[in-house]
């Protein structure tokens, strides 16, 4: 067995019910609200929806707005590539319980809610069926669908749809933890459960993150790692790549392409010079046969088509640059299309209610340098993956 | 500091700021406010901060605001 697989603490086997639960993990520790917010400091536990906030800031935040609390556990993963957090529902939806019992804790919230696509919601209701017969949950969670789109997991535009209005961002003007919102990604809430048993000692030892890997790879799966696990070892553990690679796409599609180098650990640190970071563990394997600029091309023109409709810079920005990258891909090539590309990037950047033209900003910027020399040799007419003509 | 606020879910791109406040504001090529030192939220100088509050004031989507920070 190789390290990515023994440090599973997460995905070990389980059928999802509360006997199996309650058998591998027994109850929670009976902790405060200030006692929750030093574990999750101390262990150091980051936001694993995609952005990477330390969570205890959040909850310090959402304690300290001064009204009731409202705590939801972010399960909407509209990331088309990421398959983690619906996994992680299915096998061990009591730990996502148990972390949201622990935030709303640690926040004094009024209301708990979960938000998950439709399709989980019945058998996360006998979930909490179960919690309510065996007296586990002082606070009813209410659960909400998850609309399947790509923003919808947004935190604001969570937010929004538990407030009954549509599931699209809102503008951040006052930040959503000052109005007493917590939204936590639920596999953040599954590992705070976890320390709150084990401790922060334990979480800073052997504590793990969950990667969707796909692409070509022999076996696409979701896999456990520590950070810092080398590329190739992530890529091992679901089959390893079925032929050579041109790049990997880490952070999904709000993420950035970095080399296929096996050895290039996954950590912020390491992928920041590619423009990428860890987001919500989304990996996916470019085959050597694929054009990189055909494949962010078709991934921009899908956001391009995603864009929530309410922010103007995003709304007329997103198509043009998609726009560019297919004329860029396809062989209509202009030489200014590169520029132009990264021009719109630019422009579109922090020009949003939410981070959607930031993110597709990034992947293009990302794609231009990981495929300089594809973008060349387009310019010329000629594709490198394929070797022909365009 | 003062700075310039843009609720871009409001925006409807009228182009009245740009017009009441061209020292920070310039149109992007569909009409929207671009701040021209490239940030999110620009400082407003001292010396426009009534500038900035009358285009505030005057933004018939209520789009902008002043904010703290």
């Amino acid at each position: 067995m190789n390290s990515v697989l023994a440090a599973q603490t997460l995905l070990t086997a389980g059928d999802g019910g509360l006997d199996d639960h309650l058998s591998r993990y027994g109850r929670l520790p009976s902790l405060d609200g200030s006692q929750i917010v030093g574990l999750a400091r101390d262990a150091e536990l980051t936001g694993r929806g995609g952005g990477g906030f330390p969570m205890w800031r959040k909850l310090a935040a959402v304690a300290a707005a001064g009204t009731p609390a409202v705590v939801i556990a972010n399960g909407a993963e509209g990331e088309p590539v990421s398959g983690k957090d619906r996994l992680l529902l299915t096998r061990k939806p009591h730990l996502v319980l148990d972390g949201l019992h622990l935030v709303a804790l640690a926040t004094g919230a009024r209301a708990a809610h979960l938000y998950a696509p439709a399709a989980l919601l019945p058998r996360l209701r006998e979930s909490l069926a179960a919690r309510g017969r065996a007296g586990l949950d002082k606070l009813p969670v209410t659960l909400t669908a998850a609309p399947d789109a790509f923003v919808s997991g947004e935190e604001s535009a969570v937010a929004s749809a538990i407030a009954g209005r549509g599931a699209v961002p809102a503008d951040k003007r006052v930040r959503l933890v000052e109005t007493g919102t917590l939204v936590q990604n639920v596999e953040t809430l599954a590992h705070l459960a976890l320390i709150a048993r084990y401790g922060a000692g334990w979480f800073l030892s052997s504590g793990t993150f969950l990667a969707t890997v796909s692409g070509a790879v022999a076996r696409p799966s979701v896999v456990e790692a520590r950070y810092g696990v080398p590329l190739g070892d992530l890529i091992g553990a679901a089959g390893g790549a079925t032929e050579n690679l041109r790049a990997v796409l880490v952070g999904g599609y709000h993420g950035g392409w970095v080399p296929a180098d096996p050895a290039l650990p996954v950590t912020r640190e390491a992928l920041a010079p590619f423009g990428a970071a860890p987001g919500a563990g989304v990996v996916v394997a470019l085959p050597a046969h694929a054009c990189g600029l055909v494949e962010t091309a078709k991934i921009t023109q899908y956001l391009a088509g995603q864009v929530a409709g309410q922010c103007g810079p995003c709304v007329n920005g997103l198509p043009r640059i998609a726009g560019t990258l297919a004329d860029l891909a396809a062989g209509r090539p202009r030489p200014g299309l590169p520029g132009e590309a990264a021009r719109l990037a630019a422009l579109v950047t922090g020009r949003g209610a939410c981070r959607h033209p930031d993110g597709t900003a990034r992947l293009v910027l990302s794609a231009m340098r990981a495929f300089e020399a594809d973008v060349a040799a387009h310019l010329n007419g000629r594709c490198l993956a394929t070797g022909g003509r365009l | 500091m003062t700075r310039l606020h843009i609720d871009w879910t409001a925006c409807d791109g009228r182009g009245l700021c740009t017009e009441l406040l061209e020292e920070m504001l310039v149109e992007d090529e569909w009409g929207y406010p671009v701040s021209r030192d490239g940030t999110t939220e620009p400082v407003v100088p001292p010396p426009l901060e009534d500038a900035a509050k009358r285009a505030v004031d005057r933004c018939p989507m209520l789009a902008l605001k002043l904010v703290r920070r």
